[in-house]
């Protein structure tokens, strides 16, 4: 026997390999798809420098100066003003629900107290819990208040132009004011975990069943496929609230998040979004011929969920056609979510917005995945 | 004969899977407690038929009853008194033999599951080894715990899917003698196997091949409805022998069996004519026997296939 490397045996693997490849119909289009997704979602939907953040204008004084400010913010690029609204509490809504990323108070008598050369100032509140979301349009407000009213400072307000800034641009960081990262990541790493390990658990519970051939025994039994579904699902939520506990427990003791809301809350609404992500790992089993095809699936859905979620880049910053589809992906509901518990406070009314959507998809998919069950072997 | 004497009555059964035609107009009639084989080459359509009777899959064509239900609409309650042995092991082997068995109790609700359970470990002879993962049991042990799982709900009706496929001698009689047991105990069997000894121990057999039923009742029935004469040679040197008889006109089958050649053919006078020339052969030794269940069903395949 030789022991050498001899090209023939060698090209006998290689054929063998191409074969089953081509065999391997959804293999082959995961291999060529996964570089196709990851291509147009960083090339195109990807973008760290987001712009037309949505901002809302508190203004008690409905000067000429304010309205060239507001005009001055949106000509940066990075504010687009999407409400106006007329009480404190409206606005202190808007910020915590997430509708908006900044809130713009405008003072009484700014207008007089600007003429007079008091320098009034402007507050600016920002949604800090992504601080890489807002950071760049912090940095474009400073700049504003040095140039935003020079058109309107002329004849004898001339003086008021230049340095010092004819008002002043107060950046109030909200739920985040040290801008650190972990208050952010942490948070959404509970998303991120429990959507990868969630679906693949269950996606490879079912097919395991199938290659196995334990399916036929339980088709000829009088099961239900709901008491199939409903029994797969049960073990793996318990698992999911394990996952939770454990990220809580790092994050508060580890990280030190802030936890401003009610945990209990937290508890309950977790609830949907591992129901929805189980549901998601069923669909797929009920569609996978085998575990490694509902591997490859799981990763299909995984990719665009990380990246469109705004869990690795801030969610605004994506074109419309990116937020769409981010829109539909439960992860970004849930960061939402458990962002706005812990480091907004916010209650159950905060957090029914984001909850509703996470409740539409799960119901969607259940359907599908019902529907996809065989009961036969047909 | 009447309906509440048949376990099964179905007919015109057929099924087709992507427009090619797996069992078709299938007819069968199987007594209450009596143990029906059900033979035919590999991909003949038994799984095919046997999944239908169950409820596994739907039947494109055909009606029928199995234990007096529709097998069309009354799925759920056949489920329920029927036992399937499917071919392949099809029970849990990460779950221990007991953990297994009982989750087949639970799934069909049975109030006394802990006492059915442990009465099952008792019969099988595998009570003290109730924890062992169901996996690691050899292939004698997985079909033992396999029928004694498919018993637990004490079902009415038995189909069992080659259920002795790759298992020894000594099991396989085992298995045997346990189905006739439960045949005595009223339990109406269907089986389908390949091995001819399997199918003389049993009542009435069914044979399939090409999805069509070709011959059924019992052993001596299909023999003597088959119409195949077979003579017996002893002959020194069989091999020359056998290729020359080959393809002689009246001589369909020329089967070595050890020392012996089986010659068979369909028209006995043809046959001899055939055979006379080498029946003056000094040493040779030629005497007609009757014909085994293998010789009639290799003759019908080989028929049915010219039909096809």
């Amino acid at each position: 026997m030789s022991d050498r490397f001899v090209w023939y045996r060698f090209w006998a693997v290689v054929t063998k390999e191409f074969i089953q490849m081509r065999r391997d119909r959804l293999t082959f289009a995961m291999m060529v798809g996964i570089p196709l997704i990851q291509l147009m979602l960083f090339g195109f939907a990807i973008n760290a420098d987001p712009k037309e953040l949505p901002a809302a204008v508190l203004s008690a004084d409905h000067s000429e100066f304010s309205r060239s400010f507001v005009r001055a913010l949106e000509n940066s690029g990075y504010f687009k003003v999407t409400a106006q609204p007329s009480t404190e509490a409206e606005a202190e809504r808007l910020i915590a629900e997430g509708d908006v990323q900044f809130v713009v108070n405008i003072p009484e008598n700014f207008a007089r107290k600007l003429q007079r050369g008091e320098r009034p100032a402007i507050l600016v509140e920002a949604d800090a819990t992504d601080p890489t979301a807002t950071g760049n349009a912090v940095g474009a407000l400073s700049q504003l208040a040095q140039t935003a009213l020079d058109h309107d400072l002329r004849g004898a307000l001339q003086p008021l132009q230049g340095k010092p800034a004819p008002f002043e641009v107060r950046i109030h960081r909200r739920y985040n004011p040290e801008g650190i990262t972990q208050y952010n990541i942490v948070p959404g790493l509970m998303g991120v975990i429990l959507t990868m390990t969630m679906i693949m658990q269950t996606g490879l519970a079912m097919t395991r069943e199938r290659e196995r051939g334990t399916m036929e025994n339980l088709l000829a039994t009088p099961v239900r496929p709901f008491e199939v579904m409903a029994g797969k699902i049960v073990p793996y939520i318990m698992v999911g609230y394990i996952q939770v506990t454990l990220i809580l427990l790092a994050a508060r003791f580890v990280f030190n998040v802030p936890m401003l809301g009610n945990v209990a809350l937290l508890y309950g609404v977790v609830l949907a979004f591992i129901a929805a992500n189980l549901a998601v790992g069923l669909m797929f089993s009920t569609v996978a011929k085998n575990q490694m095809q509902a591997m490859q699936m799981t990763f299909f859905f995984f990719l665009p969920s990380m990246l469109l979620s705004g869990f690795m880049f801030p969610f605004r910053g994506m074109p419309e056609w990116a937020q769409n589809i981010g829109s539909v992906l439960p992860l970004t509901h849930f960061l939402r979510m458990v962002r706005g518990i812990l480091l907004k406070g916010n209650g159950l009314a905060e957090t029914l917005p984001h909850l509703w959507p996470i409740g539409l998809f799960l119901l969607t998919v259940v359907a599908i995945g019902l529907k996809r069950y065989r009961k036969t072997l047909d | 004969m009447g309906n509440d004497d048949l376990a099964i009555n179905v007919e015109g059964l057929t099924k087709r899977f992507n427009g090619l035609l797996a069992v078709s107009n299938l007819a069968l009639q199987v007594r209450r407690g009596e143990i029906y084989g059900f033979l035919g080459p590999n991909g003949s359509g038994k799984t095919t038929t046997i999944r239908m009777l169950c409820g596994l899959l739907t039947p494109d064509g055909g009606r029928g009853t199995c234990l007096g239900y529709d097998v069309i609409r009354e799925t759920r309650q056949i489920k329920r008194q029927v036992g399937y042995m499917t071919q392949r092991f099809s029970l849990y082997e990460d779950l221990s033999i007991r953990e297994n068995l009982d989750f087949t109790a639970r799934i069909y609700g049975m109030g006394n599951r802990r006492q059915a359970v442990d009465s099952a470990l008792e019969r099988l002879g595998l009570a003290d080894r109730r924890n062992q993962l169901a996996g690691t049991l050899s292939g004698g042990w997985k079909q033992r715990l396999a029928l004694a799982a498919c018993m637990l709900h004490e079902p009415r009706l038995l189909l069992l899917d080659e259920p002795t496929a790759g298992v020894d001698p000594k099991a396989r009689r085992d298995f045997w003698d346990e189905i006739h047991r439960l045949a005595g105990e009223g339990i109406t069997v269907l089986v389908s196997t390949h091995y001819m000894d399997e199918a003389e121990r049993c009542n009435r057999l069914a044979y399939i091949a090409y999805g069509t039923l070709l011959a059924r009742g019992t052993v001596a029935e299909v023999v003597k409805d088959s119409g195949i004469v077979t003579w017996m040679a002893e002959c020194a040197d069989l091999y020359a022998l056998g290729s020359q008889l080959r393809g002689q006109p009246g001589v369909s089958q020329v089967v070595p069996f050890g020392n012996v050649l089986h010659v068979s053919g369909t028209d006995a006078a043809l046959l001899e004519r055939a055979i006379a020339p080498f029946r003056a052969q000094a040493g040779c030794r030629w005497t007609p026997i009757q014909p085994g269940l293998e010789d009639v069903f290799i003759q019908m395949m080989e028929k049915a296939r010219d039909n096809v």
